[in-house]
Protein backbone atom coordinates (compact mmCIF):
# COMPACT_ATOMS: atom_id res chain seq x y z
CA UNK A 1 0.00 0.00 0.00
CA UNK A 2 1.55 3.53 -0.93
CA UNK A 3 1.82 6.05 2.11
CA UNK A 4 -0.07 8.83 -0.02
CA UNK A 5 -3.20 9.07 -1.29
CA UNK A 6 -5.18 11.89 -2.94
CA UNK A 7 -8.76 11.95 -3.09
CA UNK A 8 -11.28 14.21 -4.54
CA UNK A 9 -13.69 16.04 -2.31
CA UNK A 10 -16.66 16.78 -5.43
CA UNK A 11 -19.84 16.17 -3.02
CA UNK A 12 -21.04 15.35 0.21
CA UNK A 13 -21.20 11.64 -0.90
CA UNK A 14 -17.27 11.74 -0.84
CA UNK A 15 -16.92 12.27 2.83
CA UNK A 16 -17.82 8.82 4.07
CA UNK A 17 -15.30 6.96 1.95
CA UNK A 18 -12.58 9.99 2.94
CA UNK A 19 -13.62 9.21 6.97
CA UNK A 20 -12.90 5.55 6.28
CA UNK A 21 -10.04 6.09 4.19
CA UNK A 22 -8.49 8.23 7.46
CA UNK A 23 -9.96 6.08 10.03
CA UNK A 24 -8.01 2.76 8.06
CA UNK A 25 -4.87 4.81 7.58
CA UNK A 26 -4.71 5.86 11.34
CA UNK A 27 -5.39 2.44 12.53
CA UNK A 28 -3.02 0.84 10.39
CA UNK A 29 0.10 3.04 12.46
CA UNK A 30 -1.79 1.77 15.60
CA UNK A 31 -3.31 5.47 16.59
CA UNK A 32 -4.94 5.39 20.06
CA UNK A 33 -9.00 5.09 19.65
CA UNK A 34 -9.68 8.07 20.77
CA UNK A 35 -7.07 10.11 18.90
CA UNK A 36 -8.53 8.13 15.70
CA UNK A 37 -11.78 9.58 15.90
CA UNK A 38 -10.23 13.12 16.55
CA UNK A 39 -8.39 12.54 13.40
CA UNK A 40 -11.52 11.13 11.46
CA UNK A 41 -14.10 14.23 12.90
CA UNK A 42 -11.02 16.80 11.64
CA UNK A 43 -11.27 15.33 8.37
CA UNK A 44 -14.88 15.39 8.31
CA UNK A 45 -15.25 19.08 9.19
CA UNK A 46 -12.35 19.88 6.93
CA UNK A 47 -13.73 17.84 3.67
CA UNK A 48 -17.08 18.99 4.62
CA UNK A 49 -16.04 22.87 4.04
CA UNK A 50 -14.40 21.91 1.08
CA UNK A 51 -17.70 20.92 -0.31
CA UNK A 52 -20.06 23.40 1.23
CA UNK A 53 -17.32 26.59 1.27
CA UNK A 54 -14.64 25.80 -1.28
CA UNK A 55 -16.87 24.10 -4.39
CA UNK A 56 -14.88 21.03 -4.45
CA UNK A 57 -11.05 19.97 -4.14
CA UNK A 58 -8.89 17.44 -2.92
CA UNK A 59 -7.63 16.00 0.08
CA UNK A 60 -4.25 14.44 0.19
CA UNK A 61 -4.19 11.52 2.99
CA UNK A 62 0.03 11.29 3.91
CA UNK A 63 1.47 8.40 6.47
CA UNK A 64 4.33 9.60 8.51
CA UNK A 65 7.24 8.20 9.99
CA UNK A 66 9.50 10.79 11.60
CA UNK A 67 13.39 10.95 12.26
CA UNK A 68 12.85 9.39 15.81
CA UNK A 69 10.65 6.81 14.39
CA UNK A 70 7.55 8.27 15.62
CA UNK A 71 4.54 8.05 13.24
CA UNK A 72 1.57 9.98 12.41
CA UNK A 73 -0.86 11.29 9.67
CA UNK A 74 -1.03 14.60 8.05
CA UNK A 75 -3.65 15.29 5.80
CA UNK A 76 -3.81 18.31 3.16
CA UNK A 77 -7.14 19.93 2.32
CA UNK A 78 -7.21 22.09 -0.71
CA UNK A 79 -9.28 24.16 -2.79
CA UNK A 80 -9.51 26.55 -5.53
CA UNK A 81 -12.37 27.89 -4.34
CA UNK A 82 -13.21 31.64 -3.10
CA UNK A 83 -10.71 31.59 -0.17
CA UNK A 84 -11.13 33.26 3.27
CA UNK A 85 -10.99 37.15 3.86
CA UNK A 86 -10.79 37.03 7.32
CA UNK A 87 -9.04 33.33 8.63
CA UNK A 88 -8.91 34.69 12.57
CA UNK A 89 -12.75 34.83 12.02
CA UNK A 90 -12.86 32.01 10.42
CA UNK A 91 -11.30 30.50 13.24
CA UNK A 92 -13.44 32.07 15.92
CA UNK A 93 -16.13 29.32 17.76
CA UNK A 94 -19.34 30.03 16.66
CA UNK A 95 -18.58 32.32 13.34
CA UNK A 96 -19.88 31.46 10.12
CA UNK A 97 -21.04 32.75 7.05
CA UNK A 98 -23.46 30.41 6.44
CA UNK A 99 -25.98 28.46 8.21
CA UNK A 100 -23.39 26.58 10.10
CA UNK A 101 -22.43 26.08 13.67
CA UNK A 102 -18.78 28.12 13.07
CA UNK A 103 -17.36 24.38 14.64
CA UNK A 104 -16.04 22.90 11.64
CA UNK A 105 -12.44 25.22 11.85
CA UNK A 106 -11.68 25.86 15.19
CA UNK A 107 -12.78 22.37 16.07
CA UNK A 108 -10.99 20.84 13.43
CA UNK A 109 -7.61 22.50 15.19
CA UNK A 110 -8.37 21.53 18.55
CA UNK A 111 -8.25 17.89 17.35
CA UNK A 112 -5.03 17.72 15.82
CA UNK A 113 -2.02 18.32 16.96
CA UNK A 114 -0.58 21.17 13.82
CA UNK A 115 -2.73 22.99 11.98
CA UNK A 116 -2.00 25.46 9.39
CA UNK A 117 -4.06 27.69 6.86
CA UNK A 118 -2.88 29.45 3.54
CA UNK A 119 -5.76 31.03 2.17
CA UNK A 120 -6.12 34.00 -0.35
CA UNK A 121 -8.91 35.48 -1.49
CA UNK A 122 -10.36 34.39 -4.74
CA UNK A 123 -7.76 31.78 -5.32
CA UNK A 124 -8.36 29.09 -2.99
CA UNK A 125 -7.29 28.00 0.61
CA UNK A 126 -5.23 25.06 2.00
CA UNK A 127 -5.14 23.45 5.41
CA UNK A 128 -2.55 21.04 6.29
CA UNK A 129 -3.26 18.78 9.62
CA UNK A 130 -1.20 16.44 11.65
CA UNK A 131 -1.24 14.36 14.14
CA UNK A 132 1.07 12.13 15.71
CA UNK A 133 0.46 9.12 17.26
CA UNK A 134 1.61 9.08 21.11
CA UNK B 1 -29.01 5.94 -1.78
CA UNK B 2 -29.36 3.88 1.85
CA UNK B 3 -32.45 4.93 4.51
CA UNK B 4 -32.09 3.98 8.00
CA UNK B 5 -35.14 1.76 9.00
CA UNK B 6 -37.46 3.09 12.01
CA UNK B 7 -38.70 0.56 14.21
CA UNK B 8 -41.92 0.81 16.77
CA UNK B 9 -41.63 -0.38 20.10
CA UNK B 10 -44.85 0.24 21.79
CA UNK B 11 -45.22 4.08 21.74
CA UNK B 12 -41.38 4.73 21.16
CA UNK B 13 -39.61 4.85 18.12
CA UNK B 14 -36.34 3.42 17.41
CA UNK B 15 -33.82 4.30 15.07
CA UNK B 16 -30.64 2.43 15.32
CA UNK B 17 -27.87 4.02 13.23
CA UNK B 18 -25.61 0.89 12.21
CA UNK B 19 -23.44 2.44 8.81
CA UNK B 20 -21.22 5.69 8.80
CA UNK B 21 -24.24 7.80 7.73
CA UNK B 22 -24.08 9.86 4.46
CA UNK B 23 -25.74 13.48 4.26
CA UNK B 24 -28.36 12.52 2.45
CA UNK B 25 -28.95 9.36 4.64
CA UNK B 26 -29.14 11.66 7.74
CA UNK B 27 -31.67 14.36 5.79
CA UNK B 28 -33.92 11.44 4.30
CA UNK B 29 -34.04 10.33 8.31
CA UNK B 30 -35.06 13.57 9.69
CA UNK B 31 -38.21 13.71 7.39
CA UNK B 32 -39.06 9.83 7.31
CA UNK B 33 -39.25 10.17 11.19
CA UNK B 34 -41.17 13.43 11.41
CA UNK B 35 -43.78 11.71 8.86
CA UNK B 36 -43.56 8.31 11.58
CA UNK B 37 -44.12 10.28 14.52
CA UNK B 38 -47.25 12.09 12.88
CA UNK B 39 -48.60 8.80 11.64
CA UNK B 40 -48.12 6.58 14.34
CA UNK B 41 -48.57 9.17 17.43
CA UNK B 42 -45.43 7.96 19.13
CA UNK B 43 -44.60 10.34 21.98
CA UNK B 44 -40.72 9.28 22.31
CA UNK B 45 -38.05 8.47 20.46
CA UNK B 46 -34.89 6.65 20.95
CA UNK B 47 -31.50 7.00 19.00
CA UNK B 48 -29.23 4.20 19.21
CA UNK B 49 -25.56 4.87 18.54
CA UNK B 50 -23.78 2.47 20.17
CA UNK B 51 -22.20 1.25 16.73
CA UNK B 52 -21.21 4.94 15.11
CA UNK B 53 -17.57 5.84 15.40
CA UNK B 54 -17.62 9.58 14.85
CA UNK B 55 -20.18 12.10 15.23
CA UNK B 56 -19.29 15.58 13.26
CA UNK B 57 -20.85 18.63 13.75
CA UNK B 58 -23.18 17.69 10.65
CA UNK B 59 -24.78 14.76 12.73
CA UNK B 60 -24.51 16.08 15.67
CA UNK B 61 -27.19 18.93 14.04
CA UNK B 62 -29.28 16.12 12.56
CA UNK B 63 -29.55 15.36 16.89
CA UNK B 64 -30.05 18.46 17.73
CA UNK B 65 -32.94 18.84 14.59
CA UNK B 66 -34.59 15.30 15.43
CA UNK B 67 -34.75 16.77 19.33
CA UNK B 68 -36.64 20.03 18.07
CA UNK B 69 -38.63 18.75 15.72
CA UNK B 70 -40.03 15.62 18.00
CA UNK B 71 -40.77 18.15 20.62
CA UNK B 72 -42.75 20.00 18.43
CA UNK B 73 -44.57 17.02 17.80
CA UNK B 74 -45.01 15.90 21.20
CA UNK B 75 -42.64 13.29 21.33
CA UNK B 76 -39.58 13.12 23.56
CA UNK B 77 -35.84 12.30 21.52
CA UNK B 78 -33.33 10.63 23.49
CA UNK B 79 -29.44 9.45 22.25
CA UNK B 80 -28.28 6.67 23.76
CA UNK B 81 -24.78 4.49 23.97
CA UNK B 82 -22.48 7.20 22.42
CA UNK B 83 -18.99 5.94 22.60
CA UNK B 84 -16.63 7.00 25.07
CA UNK B 85 -13.74 8.61 22.30
CA UNK B 86 -17.62 10.03 20.44
CA UNK B 87 -17.86 11.92 23.45
CA UNK B 88 -14.59 13.20 24.06
CA UNK B 89 -14.46 14.26 20.53
CA UNK B 90 -17.69 16.24 20.40
CA UNK B 91 -16.40 17.97 23.55
CA UNK B 92 -13.50 19.63 21.92
CA UNK B 93 -14.89 20.07 18.88
CA UNK B 94 -17.24 22.28 21.05
CA UNK B 95 -20.53 20.73 20.17
CA UNK B 96 -22.29 20.61 23.26
CA UNK B 97 -25.64 19.20 22.38
CA UNK B 98 -27.79 21.29 24.41
CA UNK B 99 -31.27 20.34 23.77
CA UNK B 100 -30.23 16.67 23.81
CA UNK B 101 -31.37 14.53 26.67
CA UNK B 102 -28.69 11.20 26.24
CA UNK B 103 -28.50 8.29 28.29
CA UNK B 104 -25.82 5.82 28.84
CA UNK B 105 -27.37 2.49 26.90
CA UNK B 106 -31.13 1.56 25.29
CA UNK B 107 -32.80 0.42 28.67
CA UNK B 108 -31.96 3.60 30.25
CA UNK B 109 -33.12 5.46 27.39
CA UNK B 110 -36.83 3.84 27.21
CA UNK B 111 -37.01 4.32 31.13
CA UNK B 112 -36.09 7.55 30.82
CA UNK B 113 -38.76 7.93 28.10
CA UNK B 114 -41.30 5.76 30.59
CA UNK B 115 -41.17 8.48 33.44
CA UNK B 116 -42.93 11.26 33.50
CA UNK B 117 -42.11 13.98 31.27
CA UNK B 118 -39.57 16.52 33.66
CA UNK B 119 -40.78 19.46 30.94
CA UNK B 120 -38.39 21.53 28.86
CA UNK B 121 -35.22 20.91 27.10
CA UNK B 122 -32.20 19.72 29.37
CA UNK B 123 -29.21 22.33 29.42
CA UNK B 124 -26.59 19.64 29.18
CA UNK B 125 -25.63 16.64 27.13
CA UNK B 126 -25.17 14.50 30.38
CA UNK B 127 -27.48 10.89 30.16
CA UNK B 128 -29.04 9.76 33.53
N1 LIG C 1 -12.50 25.81 2.29
C1 LIG C 1 -13.05 27.00 2.56
N2 LIG C 1 -13.18 27.95 1.60
C2 LIG C 1 -13.74 29.17 1.86
N3 LIG C 1 -14.22 29.51 3.07
C3 LIG C 1 -14.14 28.62 4.07
C4 LIG C 1 -13.56 27.33 3.88
N4 LIG C 1 -13.62 26.67 5.06
C5 LIG C 1 -14.20 27.50 5.93
N5 LIG C 1 -14.51 28.67 5.35
C6 LIG C 1 -15.13 29.85 6.01
O1 LIG C 1 -14.90 29.79 7.39
C7 LIG C 1 -16.13 29.80 8.11
C8 LIG C 1 -16.01 28.94 9.34
O2 LIG C 1 -15.88 27.56 8.97
P1 LIG C 1 -16.42 26.46 9.98
O3 LIG C 1 -16.20 25.13 9.38
O4 LIG C 1 -15.83 26.73 11.31
O5 LIG C 1 -17.98 26.80 10.08
P2 LIG C 1 -19.16 26.46 9.07
O6 LIG C 1 -18.67 25.54 8.00
O7 LIG C 1 -19.77 27.73 8.62
O8 LIG C 1 -20.16 25.69 10.02
P3 LIG C 1 -20.03 24.17 10.58
O9 LIG C 1 -18.72 23.61 10.10
O10 LIG C 1 -20.06 24.28 12.06
O11 LIG C 1 -21.20 23.48 10.02
C9 LIG C 1 -17.17 29.32 7.12
O12 LIG C 1 -18.46 29.79 7.44
C10 LIG C 1 -16.64 29.90 5.81
O13 LIG C 1 -17.00 31.25 5.67
MG1 LIG D 1 -17.67 23.75 8.44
Amino acid sequence: MSDVHEVRVGSSDDIVGIRKMVRTIAGDIRMSLVDQTKLVTAASELARNIVVHGGGGTVRIERLTGPTGRTGVRMIFSDEGPGISDVDLALTDGWSSGQGLGLGLPGSRRLVDEFELDTAVGRGTRITVTKWTR
Amino acid sequence: MERVPILKVGDVLLISIQTDLEDRTALALQEDLAEQIVRTGARGVVIDITAVEIVDSFIGRMFATIAAMSRLLDARTVVVGMRPAVAITLVELGLSLGGVHTALNLEKGMRLLAAPDPGGPPGTMSGR
